[in-house]
Formats: structure tokens, sequence, C-alpha cells
């Protein structure tokens, strides 16, 4: 793999990632952290739908008129939203229970198509795959950081095992409410921005 | 690029074919995993079915083949607790209670489904002997935040709960949504749905119910609204508006 091929892949994961830079995607990064087997999923659909959906939008860019591009774009993502959906009904009927409305919000995760606007319209198609790739497991690495915080100390497992005993199952461990509820990613995002932002003093605005 | 890539012609012919495409990956995912989707969704159903006759240890992994061996499913006519002919599997709740020829308002809905299905199925489930061991009845009601739906098992005295089982529900994890507890769920067998007189008589009790009292369950914790939905989806379906007439009718033993 070419030096450039490596940096499209892996520079979303930290130097550039959507959520903690670009602040995309955050909606179902609320919404889809709760545990960590959703997080995995949907990051699992998200890397494939945003791999896919640059790969397709890059072999047809120079035919796409640019007048209905956003929409030819949104046909192609939509498209691979649902399959990836009924994919999951067949697959993982449980997991698509809990998932199934935000797997059809991918749609309008502005990850995908902030990356088959930016990126897979200029670039040939090897490269937006991996550029797809690369942001998908940026997306994914901070929504499984975030289940994994909300998981433990919001309910005591992670993957549904029990880690830390509950109170209520005779344990020692009172649940942090706070942490079951969708809002409380605000604060962890926020947490792994700074820390981010730390550790890459680039990352932080002018003023 | 191209000079004529904007033409109107080619604009329109693009997207056509864009569309058809799509369409057609769409259609062919959607055609060719049916089958299992539908084997899916029925097979997370019998599941429930089984937990709420206490069946699934005996099942361990063969579902289907121990659905199909112990349990029977009927379709009754609620009004007059009768059994009707239909079939089971094309019946759908959901569905029904959003047709108006098929569902009524009821008088009292204190479940808060808006209308209700004319016909529901339920299900006997037998022992090796062939007698009714508990009889599992769908049911669905408010919970906080939308409707709950989940299944209640009793016993071939139509009284002694066997359990209350929930599949499918939007309650707040932690919170409401520890009606999938486990240990919650223990609290229930051994309870007596109806007093003497025949009314039903569970109660969910806010701090905690009664040691011994029989009609009593502790409610959630921090859950007030859910534990309220489950009391009042039991008392909906269990009383005159729901499987009342059934129960009424087959309070003697069920064959």
């Amino acid at each position: 793999m070419s030096s450039d091929a490596k940096k499209v892949l892996t520079s979303p994961i930290v130097d550039n990632n959507p959520i903690a830079l670009q602040v995309l995607g955050i909606c179902s990064a609320l919404a889809v952290t709760s545990s960590m087997a959703n997080a995995i999923v949907m990051s699992i659909a998200v890397i494939l739908v945003t791999a896919f959906s640059n790969l397709f939008i890059s072999i047809i860019r120079n035919h796409i008129p640019s007048s209905v591009r956003i929409i030819v774009q949104m046909a192609i993502i939509a498209s691979l939203v649902i399959v990836v959906d009924q994919v999951l009904k067949a697959f993982s009927y449980q997991l698509s229970k809990e998932l199934s409305v935000f797997v059809g919000l991918i749609i309008t995760n502005c990850i995908v198509m902030g990356r088959a606007e930016a990126f897979a319209m200029k670039e040939k198609p090897g490269v937006s795959f991996l550029d797809g790739v690369g942001n998908g497991l940026g997306y994914g690495a901070i929504l499984i950081t975030v289940a994994f915080f909300r998981e433990l100390l919001g309910f005591g497992t992670l993957f549904g095992f029990e880690i830390l005993p509950l109170i209520q199952n005779d344990g020692w461990y009172q649940a942090n409410g706070l942490l079951v509820l969708p809002f409380s990613s605000f604060f962890i995002i926020g947490l792994i921005i700074w820390g981010i932002r730390q550790w890459k003093p680039a990352q932080v605005e002018k003023d | 690029m191209s000079s004529n890539k904007e033409s109107f012609g080619k604009t329109v012919g693009f997207v056509f074919a864009v569309c058809l495409v799509c369409a057609a990956l769409v259609s062919f995912s959607a055609v060719m995993l049916k089958e299992k989707q539908v084997a899916n969704k029925l097979l997370d159903q019998q599941t429930k079915i089984l937990e709420a006759a206490n069946l699934l240890d005996v099942a361990g992994k063969d579902i289907v083949g121990t659905f199909n061996k112990f349990v029977e499913a009927k379709m009754i006519d609620l009004d007059s607790g009768d059994y009707i002919e239909g079939d089971p599997l094309l019946f759908d709740e959901r569905r029904n209670s959003r047709d108006a020829t098929k569902s009524e308002k009821p008088e009292n809905d204190i479940a808060g489904i808006n209308r209700r299905s004319h016909n529901a199925v339920v299900y006997l489930v037998h022992d090796e002997a062939g007698k009714v061991q508990t009889v599992v009845l769908p049911i669905v009601g408010s919970g906080l935040w939308d409707l709950m739906y989940g299944y209640v098992g009793l016993e071939s005295d139509l009284n002694t709960v066997r359990s209350v089982v929930y599949s499918d529900h939007k309650e707040t994890p932690g919170l409401g949504a520890e009606v999938m507890n486990p240990k919650w769920k223990a609290l229930w067998p051994d309870k007596k749905m109806f007093d003497e007189q025949g009314d039903v008589a569970i109660k969910i009790v806010k701090g905690g119910a009664k040691k011994g009292d029989i009609h009593a369950v502790d409610a959630l914790s921090g859950a007030t609204l859910t534990s309220r939905g489950v009391e009042n989806t039991l008392h909906f379906w269990l009383g005159e508006e729901g499987y009342g007439p059934f129960i009424t009718k087959n309070r003697g033993g069920l064959n």
C-alpha cells in the first residue's frame, strides 16, 4: 500500500476525525451508543455505506451532470442503506429491531454525503473507497469509545456481560442514570474532542 | 470533462439509468432476503411465546421444533370469547388494529391502544401428554413513550401467572426498559390475576408489594409510568373488553 493510500485510510481516525474535528454525524453518535453491540454494528454499517457510496460515485463521477449531482448521490446512498437494512433484518433480527430507525438515518448522516461530495467527486475509485473506509473507521472509533463508557458506567456491563455488579442485582455498583440517556454522549464526545486537541494542538481553531 | 455533459437529454437519461440500477439493487436484495427475514420474525415471536410458557430451557436450541410440538395457536373472537376459524399465521394484530373494519374503539381504553382488533390469537401450550399447561395471551398497551407489546402466560386455571414477557417496547433504558430484567420477571410467577369474585385484581405497587400478597408485584423503581402502563395493560386485556369472555368461558379448565 502506498503511503498516500495509507494516509487516506488512517488520517480520518485521529488527525481528521469526522466526528471530533469536522463535527459531523453527531445525531447517530448520540442515539446508538448506549451499548457496545449497537455501536459496533452501526459502525460496520456506516463503514460499508461510506465505502461503497464513495466507490460507486467515484466510478461515475465524470458522467454525473453537476445540476443533479446531489440527487444522484442521495439515490446511491439511499439504495445502499436499504440494502444494509435488509441484510441486518435477515441476519441479525434482534439488533435490527434496536437499530432499524438509525440504520435508515444513515442516509442523512452528513459523513456519507460529505465524503461523496468532497472526495469521491474528484478522486479515483480505489482511493475513494479507502477514504470511505477510513472515515467510517473514524466514526466507528468515536462511537465505540462513547459506547464503552456509556455501557460500562450506565449499565455496569460490556457487550451485555456484567462487569460492575449493580445494586439491584445484589452488587455494589450504583448505575449512572445520566449515561443511559442519549444526550450524555455530548459530554463524552466533548471530552474526547478536548483530549484529541490536547494531544494534537494543530486541530485547535485560531480565533 | 465533455462539453455536452449538461445537455437536457443526457441528464434525464443519466438519472433514469441511475434509478434503474438502484431500483434493481434494492429489489434484488429485498426479494432474496425476504424468506430469511420472515423466518427470523417468526422465530423471534416463537421464542417469546416459549419464554412466556416457561419452556425455553426445554427448547434449548430447537425453538421451532419445540414450538410446533407443544404450542397450538387458535384464533378467538374477543367479544364472545369463542374459537373461530382462521389461520393464526396470517393474523397480524398491528395491521388489524389500524383497519376500521377489523377493529373497534374500546369503551374504556385504559391501556391506551386506541383501537382493538375484533379477533386475537391465543396460544395453548400442551405438555407431553397433550394436556394444556399454559395459555399464552398476547398483550399490548401504552408505556411511557410508546406501545409495549408482550405476552402473559397463565396456568390452565387461567388465573395463576406463569410469566409476563415483553417483546417489543421503546421504554427508557435502565428505567422502564427494566420490564425486560429477569429479576423483575421473576416476581410474576404464582401471582393471581383475579380475586375470588372474578375481578381483575393484579396490581403493581410502588415502593414494594406486601409480602405474601398474591395479587401484588413490585413496581419498577424510577419508572412509575411504565409500571402503571403494565398494570393498565393487564387490566384491559384480562377485563371484559380483552380476553375476559374467553377466560370466563374456559375457567373450568381448557382441553
